[in-house]
């Protein structure tokens, strides 16, 4: 099985200050690979320098074996990397439909209308809401959204940033079970970032927890749902 | 009743600024005297007078804006949306016969090429501000680049102002890209004050290279625009428009056909910027304007996509500068200064961001309304002044806040409102 995704001893920085430290992770195709770990422990900048915002200073990032390190941004999400960033990120004064088409814009618009059905499938909620703007949607739908935005690139790795943020329990496992479905319907590749660290751990094929910029444990998800640490940790409220 | 106490709080504040800042304005008053000394006369009754006006309008707005405006201004909203439809195909007809109306003063007509080149102006810098979002306080630089490339390629090559037409408008679009490169990591305030800074740079440039533009002297000698080689002369004659129709010439035949000029330019930025949105690139410029980094994530070349948006709203400006040139027949950098952009960037921001129409109604407001108070005298630019504030208490986000999605499947389109603009940020 050959991994979608390396990142090999990558460190980054915000000026000064270092946020990764010789993270090295795997993403194998068709697995869904969840990074759990406490507020600003560097998850989200780990997402980030995947797509090369910070660049990685030290280490190399390897998509499909070819280093993308130095590539601009915009060149990464064409190569099929598709993200839904921390805090959803929407256009909220364009139209659901419109923000879908600019999910789609990278790779054209021939498959569009297959495209929207698959999605209308996965979120029947679009489609409820396809002519509205985008930010009078419930949070629970800007982040099928933001997904479905993502996936409108057809892409092979699919970046998701605490895609459970600020949301209902049952909105979040409703999110989780079509990330599910994706994965297991369409065999997507997944890197999930999350807190909520309970349900992404059930959902992982493998998982990684990062403390302060570093990997401290690895293993599968049930593995490390097992764990005592974790589970005092992220899983108990600390107790 | 608390309410009321607050209210009148309020207006206290209110008037006390009030008083802070008309103090030295119309309290203090500079005065010779018979000596011929400069001497200072006080003016407590005008002082205390303004001060009352101040607290009684404040106290007036909070008490009955209380419940009244949030409705007003929504209903205005949803009346100029419901009639949004009908409103632009009756503004343009009317702005196509307007010239043809019979006995209309050659002054009318005049003031409609001055409109219609500030409707050009807003039309082009809402590529950039109301689409891309990008604050540019300085797009009198490109009207100016315009102005001088038809006027120094006319004299030098003998060019006529068809010809330089796509000559100044790419030369401007040259220059928006040169200032569009050192700003693509600025945004907000740094890219205003940027903007700004490029705006006088181009005006001191003008300015000092005397031997180029003939510094502060300005420009003269350009040719006027031809109907396909007719000139326009009072003469009349061979090769003239009233000599090859064999009619008597007259000054309005000249101001009619400049006003079609310009107001084919401006149709022509609408009828782009139009398409635009429609495409690729113009839905891309709308999602920068929301969200840079969601943008960049979905593969947009974000670089390209703000050097775009600056070149062709650049291309505009230098368009409509260079009609201006060739009206004027004179240039001079004293009609590029700060006060063009900031005027320019009113029409697109009192208009609503974005909005098409909102900016033709905003020139004619903008532009129109001081003209017509001519015959107020001094008090125009305060009757204007008080008017903005106005508007901005009763439509904060322009004239016309809404914008319609460009794209429609079947469904009813929703407008989207402004008010609503900051959700969806979660």
């Amino acid at each position: 099985m050959s991994n979608v995704l390396e990142l090999q001893n990558v460190s980054s920085f915000y000026g000064p200050i270092q946020a990764l430290r010789d993270v090295s992770i795997e993403v194998p195709e068709n697995e869904i690979v969840t990074l759990i770990g406490a507020n600003g422990a560097g998850k989200s900048t780990l997402m980030m320098t995947i797509f090369g915002q910070p660049k990685a200073k030290m280490g190399r990032v390897l998509y499909y074996g070819e280093d993308i390190t130095a590539l601009p941004s915009y060149q990464i999400a064409r190569k099929g990397i598709a993200q839904s960033p921390e805090g959803r990120r929407i256009f909220p004064r364009m139209s659901v439909e419109e923000n879908l088409l600019m999910g789609a814009q990278v790779i054209g618009y021939e498959d569009y209308d297959a495209n929207l059905k698959k999605m209308f499938t996965l979120f029947p909620r679009l489609e409820e809401r396809f002519a509205q703007r985008a930010g009078t949607l419930s949070g629970g739908e800007q982040q099928m959204l933001a997904i479905a935005r993502a996936l409108m690139s057809k892409p092979k790795l699919l970046l998701l940033d605490e895609p459970s943020l600020g949301l209902a329990p049952l909105v979040i496992k409703q999110i989780f079970g079509a990330i599910r479905d994706l994965n297991r319907e369409t065999g997507l590749t997944v890197l999930l970032v999350e807190q909520n660290a309970n349900q992404a751990l059930r959902l992982a094929d493998r998982a990684y927890v990062l403390v302060n910029g570093v990997v401290t444990m690895q293993g599968t998800g049930v593995e490390l749902l097992a764990k005592p640490e974790i589970k005092a940790a992220y899983l108990e409220g600390g107790h | 009743m608390s309410n009321l106490l607050e209210d009148l709080k309020d207006s206290a504040a209110a008037a006390f600024f009030a008083l802070l800042i008309f103090g030295p304005f119309i309290g203090l008053r500079l005065s010779d005297n018979d000596a011929g000394n400069l001497g200072i006369a006080t003016r407590p009754e005008a002082l205390a007078l303004a001060v009352i006006a101040v607290f009684a309008a404040r106290l007036l707005i909070l008490t009955w804006g209380r419940h009244r405006p949030a409705k007003i201004a929504t209903g205005l909203g949803a009346q100029v949306q419901k009639t949004g439809k009908f409103i632009a195909p009756a503004l343009l007809v009317f702005a196509v016969v307007m010239p043809l109306l019979p006995g209309l003063p050659n002054a009318y007509i005049d003031l409609g090429v001055l409109i219609m080149t500030y409707v050009m102006l807003g039309w082009g810098l809402n590529i950039v501000v109301g689409l891309a979002g990008l604050l540019d306080l300085g797009y009198v630089a490109f009207y100016a680049v315009g102005a001088y490339s038809f006027a120094l390629i006319s004299t030098t090559f003998g060019l006529g102002f068809w010809e330089c037409l796509p000559i100044a408008g790419i030369l401007a679009a040259f220059w928006g890209m040169c200032l569009g490169f050192p700003v693509l990591r600025l945004r907000g305030d740094y890219l205003a004050i940027v903007t700004l800074a490029f705006g006088e740079i181009i005006r001191l440039v003008i300015t000092n290279w005397v031997s180029l533009t003939g510094g502060p002297n300005g420009l003269l000698g350009m040719p006027e625009p031809t109907l396909f080689g007719l000139r326009f002369s009072m003469a009349g004659g061979p090769g003239t428009f009233a000599g090859f129709f064999g009619i008597t010439p007259a000054p309005w035949q000249r101001d009619a056909f400049l006003y079609y000029v310009i107001l084919g330019l401006a149709l022509l930025t609408n009828w782009v910027t139009l398409r635009l949105r429609k495409q690729p690139l113009g839905r891309a410029w709308e999602a920068l304007r929301e969200d840079e980094i969601a943008c960049r994530s979905l593969g947009i070349n974000v670089r390209n996509t703000k050097l775009t948006a600056f070149a062709i709203g650049a291309f505009f400006g230098g368009f409509a500068g260079c009609f201006f040139s060739a009206r004027q027949g004179f240039i001079s950098p004293d009609s590029f200064t700060f006060i063009e952009s900031a005027t320019v960037l009113a029409i697109v921001v009192l208009g609503g961001a974005g909005s098409q129409l909102g900016v033709v109604l905003a020139a004619c407001v903008m532009i129109g309304v001081p003209q017509m108070l001519q015959s107020l005298q001094i008090y125009r630019m305060l009757i204007f002044g008080i008017a903005l504030v106005l508007i901005m208490i009763v439509r904060p986000r322009g004239f016309i806040s809404t914008r319609r999605p460009t794209v429609l499947l079947g469904k009813k389109p929703v407008a989207i409102g402004a008010e609503l603009r900051a959700e969806g940020r979660g």
